[in-house]
């Protein structure tokens, strides 16, 4: 927040300053709080789909359940995936604050590595279970699963994306007021998706698993 | 909220060159944070999954208890070890906008919750095994 | 899988030339009407060669005034084919009777009321209310723009391209008949099988992502960038509900968005969400729906309860009385609005207990706008006042919405509520609290802002006509609606058959008429002012002596809004300046460093618009290729790290002259 400067200590030359700056008012920048509030309003989409599964998890249309299709083994898997690239996209920001570009493309490159294995491990999963007859037209249930899983899935796609993006732009132009934003823009992005899985893996194969 | 010190007012730089090290209060990333917080995770992970693939408890109803609390308690650890949540960030509007985030976010689940099993129970009267192998 | 690949079902999915409604005659007549309109407006501008000057001045400006203009624009045009709508549905119930059926069959009376009512909540209030925002905000606060330039464009032209899809639903297709919520199984893939409800989604899905990112915009352009010395107790209180508003943005759309999504998922994947079978739960849907829907008229109220808050200071010359209890009861109008959602659908089932709780906060939250009420008559009170038209439209707000609220919290009863439950007694409820609340602020905050805008005032004796004449007819057009829906009249009908009704129907015509006569007021209102501009020109910047910051600048102000960032001490900024002495430096300028003008935003949003179209059509190959060129059009904006300029310090000293030498003309 802004509050009066220094300018108005002197008498004479207060009087003249006192409802203006003479100098080029610095404004702070807005991008990292900016992001945050879009971040709390993608946590509300992420809300609003947890609470539609808590409604409908249960309406299986006496077709198969989380404990008949839930491979729990291979969403642990998973979680790993996506915890060790939250881990390895924090090493690139260490990285980062040591101005280190190439040190920092490395790590954000495998960041990127294990997030597309996160992504292919769960497409795996969706074509077994559409396979074995459970779409996400079979039951409200399965479509609830479906959408949930799916929704994380593509903000972890396009996570990537940017990733990507980023990379090109912080090797062509190195580290810049603006890059840096985006990387901090893009590590809020990356550690939320990771609380959202929180909240599936537990919320969704868990519970689902323990019906 | 926590006072802004405007010593940029006196510098004469562009817009665009601040470095890192940043006044608006967000903490620094250190490695032993986030080590400390990836090591929490895994635990706080591991042990979930083996309540539920163990069959641990006899209820499930008391896994799926102990099991929530634990995803409370690790998304908190990622709040403060990966996204340095604290009170000084952004002069604790970060801090804010969470908590009222978090509070709309309750709201909903909860009163959706509530509202929905009393709508379900007067006008869709199934039972509970019913509705699971209702087609 | 190619043996029988049809090119024109792959091109052009589901669009047939049976889609151009030939055989409606009022269709084809609007069309007609609209394309020579269309062409005319267009040969004009291209006559003119005005196209450059569009594009560079307007389209791609970044600058919140001009957007806030824009915004302002679009809202007024499609008042007017939100208002074309309402008379349709005034002209038909009045007629149909008996044997009479009317001009309107059901199946297009449906779509009527649905667009009316999506028009008028989505791309009329809320333009309107985000326009006027964007406008005021960062002057009040003594910015030169907003958080986001960009985003507030990009904004701006995602909203005109979700009104754009619904026009196009006029010629091309048909718009939903489901009413303005498109509740399931109705507007699931069974009963609605046909493009409406799908044109529906897209429109609302595409302008939502405008009004999130604009919420986002403001909220952080109010937390970040107000002017040293403006503590968050000295800002205007229109800033004050303008955060409000804005936080609940940001905590309402994201959840439209979300059913939306699961509702479009519902009609293209066969997802089971709301579907009668395999599952679904429709009155999920409803619920979630009005989580978002009841902040949504918070949206809509809490910017014009500002828009009054300054114009009842400014107009009696006085202080606002209970400056610190306006701002709490707007943060407690904010909580509160998230714990009344249930009051919408009392009727749906969920039994006393739950009703009662909801409708016990239902009651609650009339609290705190009383409170605001009784502010702006203390304000009043032993004030000068002024009676300027924005004075007038504030003094209908006051006797109207306080009836509107009244008959709210009748219906906040439960047991009242199961009788007039979707009754014309809740239409006229709804209407009277949009009407004599946002519909009179906003034409309030227009005439009040206009000349700061533009550089000279409204011409008053056609203010005063319009005020007079939507008062009146909205009094004549809507309380007979609460006799008939004490009597049990059910909403969304076009055809009866008591006769004893229609007298009410007809009263309620002629009022829609004086309204349509107040709507040719303000049409003339802007011609005539324009014609006389000269006379009603705004030298000094302050034309009604007002309080806060925006006044400090000229009318239109600079792009960069002011040459100096101001210092705040006190309330009412501007009024403390004044009050002490403030001289307006004419030496000492320096550069200004601005942001850019870009054409990415509308680059984007006429490829959402062209997603949506191929989305509504299924034509899955152009909806493909318009997203991925969405993606690719992203990414190439972000390569563009040069977005900003300096005005210099010359250019400044002579927009101020300019400026020096008018107020001294006109001292």
């Amino acid at each position: 927040m802004s509050n009066t400067t220094a300018h108005t200590s002197a008498a004479g030359a207060s009087d003249k300053y006192r409802y203006y700056l003479p100098n080029e008012h610095h404004v702070e920048n807005s991008t990292a709080l900016g992001f945050w509030i879009y971040l709390m309003s993608d946590c509300l989409i992420f809300a609003c789909l947890f609470a539609v599964h808590a409604v409908v998890g249960r309406s299986y249309a006496a077709g198969p359940s989380g404990a008949e299709l839930f491979d729990l083994p291979l969403v642990a898997v998973n979680t790993s995936m996506l915890l060790l690239s939250s881990i390895t996209y924090g090493f690139a920001m260490l990285e980062m604050q040591k101005n280190k570009v190439s040190a920092t493309l490395g790590w954000l490159a495998i960041t990127g590595l294990f997030g597309a294995v996160f992504i292919g491990l769960e497409l795996y999963e969706f074509v077994h279970l559409i396979h074995e007859g459970a779409g996400p037209q079979r039951s409200a249930f399965l479509s609830s699963f479906f959408t949930l899983v799916s929704t994380h899935g593509l903000h972890v796609t396009f996570g990537i994306i940017w990733l990507i993006t980023l990379m090109v732009q912080v090797g062509k132009y190195g580290f810049t007021a603006a890059n840096r934003r985006r990387l901090m823009c893009l590590s809020m992005f990356w550690h939320f998706l990771d609380v959202v899985w929180i909240g599936v893996f537990t919320f969704v194969y868990l519970m689902g698993v323990l019906a | 909220m926590s006072a802004h010190n405007d010593s940029h007012n006196s510098h004469a730089h562009g817009a665009d060159d601040h470095g890192h090290g940043h006044d608006d209060g967000a903490a620094h990333s250190t490695f032993g944070g986030y080590m400390t917080g990836f090591v929490l995770s895994i635990i706080l992970t591991a042990i979930p999954f083996w309540l539920v693939m163990a069959k641990v408890f006899d209820k499930p109803a008391t896994t799926a208890f102990v099991v929530l609390g634990f995803a409370a308690v690790q998304i908190v650890v990622h709040m403060v070890y990966f996204l340095h949540m604290n009170t000084k960030s952004e002069g604790g509007w970060t801090l804010l906008a969470l908590i009222f985030t978090v509070m709309v976010v309750v709201i909903m689940l909860a009163g959706s919750l509530w509202v929905m099993y009393h709508l379900n129970h007067n006008m869709m009267p199934v039972s509970a095994h019913e509705m699971k192998n209702m087609p | 899988m190619f043996d029988n690949l049809d090119l024109t079902k792959l091109i052009f999915g589901r669009l047939t030339w049976d889609a151009i409604p030939f055989h409606e005659p009022i269709l084809l007549a609007t069309f007609i009407a609209v394309a020579i309109g269309g062409v005319a407006v267009l040969g004009a501008l291209t006559y003119f060669r005005l196209w450059g000057y569009l594009w560079r001045e307007w389209f791609t400006s970044i600058d919140h005034k001009r957007i806030g203009i824009m915004y302002v624009i679009l809202g007024l045009v499609m008042l007017l084919r939100g208002f074309a709508d309402a008379v349709m549905m005034r002209a038909q119930q009045a007629l149909s009777f008996g044997d009479n059926a009317g001009f309107l069959p059901p199946h297009h009376y449906d779509q009527v009321f649905t667009a009316h009512g999506v028009i008028m909540i989505f791309f009329v209030a809320m333009p309107l209310v985000t326009g006027l925002m964007n406008f005021v905000v960062p002057l009040q606060i003594g910015a030169r723009d907003v958080a986001f330039p960009f985003l507030n464009n990009f904004s701006f032209w995602m909203t005109a391209s979700g009104a754009v899809l619904v026009m196009m639903s006029l010629f091309v297709g048909e718009f939903a008949r489901t009413g303005w919520l498109a509740y399931p199984p109705l507007s699931g893939l069974l009963y609605s099988p046909d493009v409406g409800v799908d044109y529906y989604i897209w429109s609302l899905q595409i302008a939502g992502v405008g009004t999130l990112l604009s919420g986002i915009n403001l909220l952080a352009t109010i937390v970040k960038m107000r002017a040293p010395g403006m503590k968050m107790m000295n800002m205007p209180v229109f800033t004050w509900t303008a955060l409000c508003t804005n936080v609940l943005i940001v905590a309402a759309f994201p959840i439209l968005t979300a059913v939306l999504a699961l509702l479009s998922l519902d009609r293209y994947v066969g997802t089971n969400f709301f579907t009668n079978d395999f599952g679904g739960n429709a009155m999920m849907y409803v619920n979630l729906i009005w989580i978002w829907g009841h902040p949504e008229v918070y949206i809509l109220v809490l910017p014009v309860f500002g828009v009054f808050s300054e114009v009842v200071a400014t107009f009696c010359s006085k202080r606002l009385f209970g400056y610190a209890s306006m701002v709490y009861a707007t943060v407690v109008i904010t909580i509160l609005s998230y714990l009344v959602w249930l009051h919408h659908f009392f009727t749906m089932g969920s039994g006393a207990s739950v009703n009662s709780f909801f409708g016990i906060t239902t009651m609650i939250i009339s609290i705190p706008t009383g409170a605001k009420i009784f502010n702006w008559l203390f304000t009043m009170y032993r004030g000068r006042i002024r009676f300027e038209v924005p004075m007038l439209w504030t003094i209908g707000f006051m006797i109207t919405f306080v009836i509107g609220g009244m008959t709210g919290v009748l219906l906040a009863v439960p047991p009242a509520d199961f009788v007039l439950h979707n009754s014309l007694f809740l239409i006229a409820h709804f209407h009277n609290v949009i009407i004599g609340g946002v519909l009179f602020g906003l034409m309030a905050g227009i005439t009040y802002w206009f000349p700061k805008a533009f550089g000279y005032k409204l011409d008053s004796f056609w203010g005063k006509c319009s005020f007079w004449f939507w008062f009146i007819g909205f009094y004549f057009a809507f309380m007979p609606l609460y006799v008939l829906g004490l009597m049990g009249v059910t909403r969304r009908m076009s055809h009866f058959e008591d006769p004893s009704l229609q007298i009410w129907f007809q009263i309620a015509a002629f009022g829609a008429a004086l309204i349509a006569i107040g709507i040719g007021c303000f049409l003339i209102q802007l011609v005539v002012s324009y014609i006389r501009r000269e006379s009603l020109r705004d030298h000094t910047g302050d034309p009604w002596q007002g309080r806060t910051l925006e006044w400090a600048t000229s009318s239109p102000p600079p792009a960069y809004n002011f040459a100096f960032t101001p210092v705040v001490h006190d309330n009412d900024a501007w009024w403390d300046m004044k009050k002490n002495g403030y001289v307006r430096p004419t030496d000492g300028f320096i550069a200004i460093h601005m942001p850019k003008n870009t054409g990415a935003g509308a680059i984007l949003a006429g490829l959402s618009t062209v997603f949506g179209f191929a989305a509504i059509w299924h034509m899955w190959p152009l909806a493909i290729l318009a997203f991925l060129s969405l993606v690719v059009a992203t990414i190439v904006h972000t390569f563009n790290y040069k977005r900003d300029y300096h005005i210099s310090a010359d250019e400044v000293v002579r927009t101020e002259a300019v400026r020096t030498r008018l107020l001294a003309q006109h001292v």
